[in-house]
């Protein structure tokens, strides 16, 4: 082949491809432009004010609905959970609260990329402080009180093909404003013995008062259940294998996520409930992977996510082992019980 | 418009009658096609890397913690893959070309498989043949550019492809960004483009990259059939070895690489040290890139005029001084510019210090060689990094590693594997 045919092959490869890639972004765009109108047979939505405030029982929720509110914050009494939904304009990719304080960690979109920031809310979901973020967003959550807020977020795949992620777990105090960049700065005592490794992680914490918390560690390819204390900046491990920990309202128990033998490791965990006083695991009856920090609706339901239509559907299942799964709504993620 | 090196004595070389002068200043045209092809091939990966966590964690709802968990078998395998694409492509004299395009076109069908595939395990193998066409692939290449172009700048001729390599990686990210941008959680749109990216750049190889013997002088011209081989065996290629430049050149770059923090820790130590704020995390890998972008052919420039095992040894001053500032507290913009200049001072360097002390036909098995002493030590020393800063925390780590490049300096200047370029 001379020169001039090869310039022509080149260059007509070059139009086929660019024709290829422009319909596939053209169709992507499509799909995204469609997820802004509502889907038929989808949950209604409206817009409307959403308050945290503990007046009456309701959930607040992330709304993957499509329509104008995806994505949006979202309400429903908490006793009917299909009921109509009433949107904030504010969104959130996670969400938690408790006692009038909201956490939401969003995207913002920025001119080469986008950023991620976490913002702590009022009752009414106005914004009274934000923080930048090192990576995607994960986990939120919300001390009972209300003063004391923690989220997770993934770093990584910054290098070539890079496989490598690590997590960053961050505790902020909403009255002082007092912020644990880092989870990972704290004194680990592993097994009895300080520990110090490069390849720490920390993420799912859920607090039992604003001071002590329970969370995962996970180093060395293990994971442990920590009970940590914020005001000693210090961590210690109470047992292997337990992810993601939620504790109950009743504080006697955690529900977690735990990685089980023999499962496909695309699907590898399995939920159960901790008894603290006994230290006793039971599984409960989801017999799915569940990879989600669940959240306690009472001292007897636990509500997690679970892949969906939309996203994400939520489900419950007694948080004693007994009964089975339910699918309780479609379209939403990271619910919040108030009231 | 190749060249092809002495093999014989010292300092006669058979040159291509086609070739310019020596004082041409060109750079060979394989060099600048190569450094497209890598160029249009790292656009095509990174747009990948860049919204690979995204996807799996927004797109897919998965937790890709302890993903990289098989990195350290994968590594060993990478090493494997490396010698022998290096050694494949000197078979049948110069089939550097065809090993390369195996190597890309490897890589290029991992892309449009990304559509298919939704899990960690299958996204993890996927990514793991990925990794194998790029260490397929590196030899051949690198024996392609030194071969193609003239012994006296192949320093510079290395900087311009190891540039246009990491123009690509910086490109990359960018590209995905906008597509994302046109349509929101579009993975699969940037999967497609980074597809017809990666068949643009095998395209781009197979058509403007001169082939088999035409790319690559035939290894029985003007030289005795007994002591060159046409089809360089398994032997010839670890008799590689016996040489005393070879090995000594492989015993520096490994014991220089066994002292070398890696990125990765370069990053965490900049956090953990210099307290570089969480916002900025994910950005300073681009600052170590810019630096190599624009360090990488002033540098490999200037690593032909004062000799490019100085300049090799130069870049692992540059690596100690950058450590230094972060025992010190130093300015994160000053570690980033040492860590840049660190990589452009020797990664493409090395190949062209390696390919003087190499023959021709047996270059790709010999930068091969020479890369993964280096990679390998490297992946050692990450482990023992990681060992160390979980026993004495990551002060003690860094003071050893930094004693330990010192130490290892000082080796390689005493065992110095050639007295000239």
């Amino acid at each position: 082949m001379n020169t001039r045919s090869r310039l022509f092959v080149l260059l007509a490869a070059v139009a086929a491809l660019a024709a290829v890639a422009a319909v596939s972004v053209l169709r992507a765009a499509d799909r995204a432009a469609e997820k802004d109108r509502p889907q038929a047979g989808g949950p209604a939505v409206t817009a409307g004010a959403v308050t945290l405030a503990p007046d009456a029982p309701r959930m607040v929720f992330r709304n993957m609905a499509w329509g104008p509110h995806r994505d949006e914050l979202a309400t429903v009494p908490a006793g009917s959970p299909e009921a109509a939904r009433t949107a904030s304009d504010v969104r959130c990719l996670r969400f938690y609260a408790a006692a009038g304080t909201g956490i939401c960690l969003q995207s913002v979109k920025g001119a080469v990329q986008d950023t991620y920031r976490a913002v702590v809310l009022d009752a009414r979901l106005r914004e009274l402080r934000h923080f930048p973020l090192a990576g995607i967003p994960t986990r939120a959550r919300v001390s009972p009180s209300g003063r004391m807020v923690a989220w997770t977020v993934f770093v990584g795949g910054d290098s070539y093909a890079g496989t490598n992620f690590s997590t960053r777990t961050s505790v902020l105090d909403t009255r002082t404003w007092a912020l644990v960049a880092n989870l990972e700065d704290f004194r680990i005592t592993r097994e009895g013995r300080p520990y110090h490794a490069a390849d720490v992680n920390f993420w799912g914490v859920t607090f039992s008062d604003d001071t002590h918390f329970y969370a995962t560690l996970g180093t060395g390819g293990r994971t442990y259940l920590v009970r940590g204390d914020v005001a000693a900046r210090s961590v210690r491990t109470l047992r292997s294998n337990v992810e993601c920990p939620s504790l109950s309202p009743d504080g006697t128990r955690l529900v977690f996520k735990k990685r089980v033998e023999g499962l496909s490791p695309d699907a590898p965990w399995r939920l159960y409930v901790l008894d603290l006083a006994t230290m006793r695991e039971t599984p409960l009856a989801e017999r799915r992977s569940v990879d989600d920090q669940v959240v306690w609706r009472d001292d007897h339901t636990v509500v997690y996510a679970l892949a969906g239509d939309f996203g994400a559907d939520l489900w419950t299942v007694p948080a004693d082992g007994t009964g089975s799964a339910r699918r309780m709504m479609t379209a939403a993620l990271a619910p919040a019980y108030l009231g | 418009m190749y060249v092809a090196d002495s093999r014989g004595g010292a300092g006669t070389e058979v040159r291509d009658a086609s070739r310019p002068g020596p004082r041409a200043t060109a750079v060979a045209p394989t060099v600048l096609v190569l450094g497209t092809v890598s160029l249009i091939t790292d656009v095509s990966s990174e747009m990948v890397t860049a919204v690979l966590p995204l996807y799996l964690v927004a797109g897919l709802g998965l937790s890709p913690l302890g993903f990289g968990l098989l990195d350290g078998v994968y590594n060993g395998f990478s090493a494997l893959v490396r010698l022998v694409g290096g050694h494949l492509a000197d078979r049948g004299g110069g089939r550097h070309k065809a090993v390369a395009a195996v190597g890309y076109g490897l890589s290029a069908v991992c892309k449009p498989a990304l559509l298919l595939v939704h899990s960690l395990p299958l996204i993890g193998a996927v990514l793991a043949v990925d990794r194998t066409g790029k260490g397929l692939r590196t030899a051949p290449r690198d024996a392609l550019i030194s071969l193609s172009s003239a012994p006296e700048t192949r320093g510079r001729a290395f900087g311009v492809h190891r540039a246009m390599d990491t123009a690509g990686a910086l490109l990359g990210p960018l590209v995905a960004f906008l597509i994302l941008r046109q349509a929101a959680e579009g993975y699969d749109a940037v999967f497609t483009v980074s597809s017809c990216v990666a068949a643009l750049g095998v395209l781009v190889l197979l058509l403007f990259v001169p082939g088999g013997r035409g790319g690559v002088p035939a290894p029985a011209s003007g030289v005795p059939a007994s002591a060159d081989p046409p089809r360089p065996t398994l032997r010839a290629s670890l008799a590689l070895l016996r040489r005393r430049d070879v090995r000594r050149l492989t015993v520096c770059a490994t014991l220089l690489g066994l002292s070398t923090v890696s990125d990765s820790f370069v990053y965490l130590l900049l956090q953990h040290r210099l307290g570089v704020p969480d916002r900025w995390f994910a950005l300073l890998p681009l600052g170590t890139a810019a630096a190599f972008l624009l360090l990488a052919m002033p540098l490999g420039r200037l690593a032909d005029r004062m000799g490019r095992w100085r300049m090799f040894l130069a870049g692992h001053v540059a690596l100690l001084a950058a450590y230094g500032l972060l025992l010190a507290h130093g300015p994160a913009y000053a570690v980033l510019l040492l860590h840049g200049a660190f990589y452009a001072a020797t990664d493409g360097v090395l190949m062209a210090a390696a390919s003087t002390a190499v023959p021709d036909e047996l270059r790709g098995a010999g930068l091969a060689l020479v890369q993964t002493g280096q990679a390998t030590a490297r992946f050692a020393a990450s482990l023992a990094f990681g060992a160390a800063w979980t026993a004495w925390g990551d002060r003690t780590a860094l003071t050893t590693a930094a004693l330990a490049l010192t130490v290892c300096a000082v080796c390689a200047v005493y065992l110095r594997p050639a007295p000239s370029k």
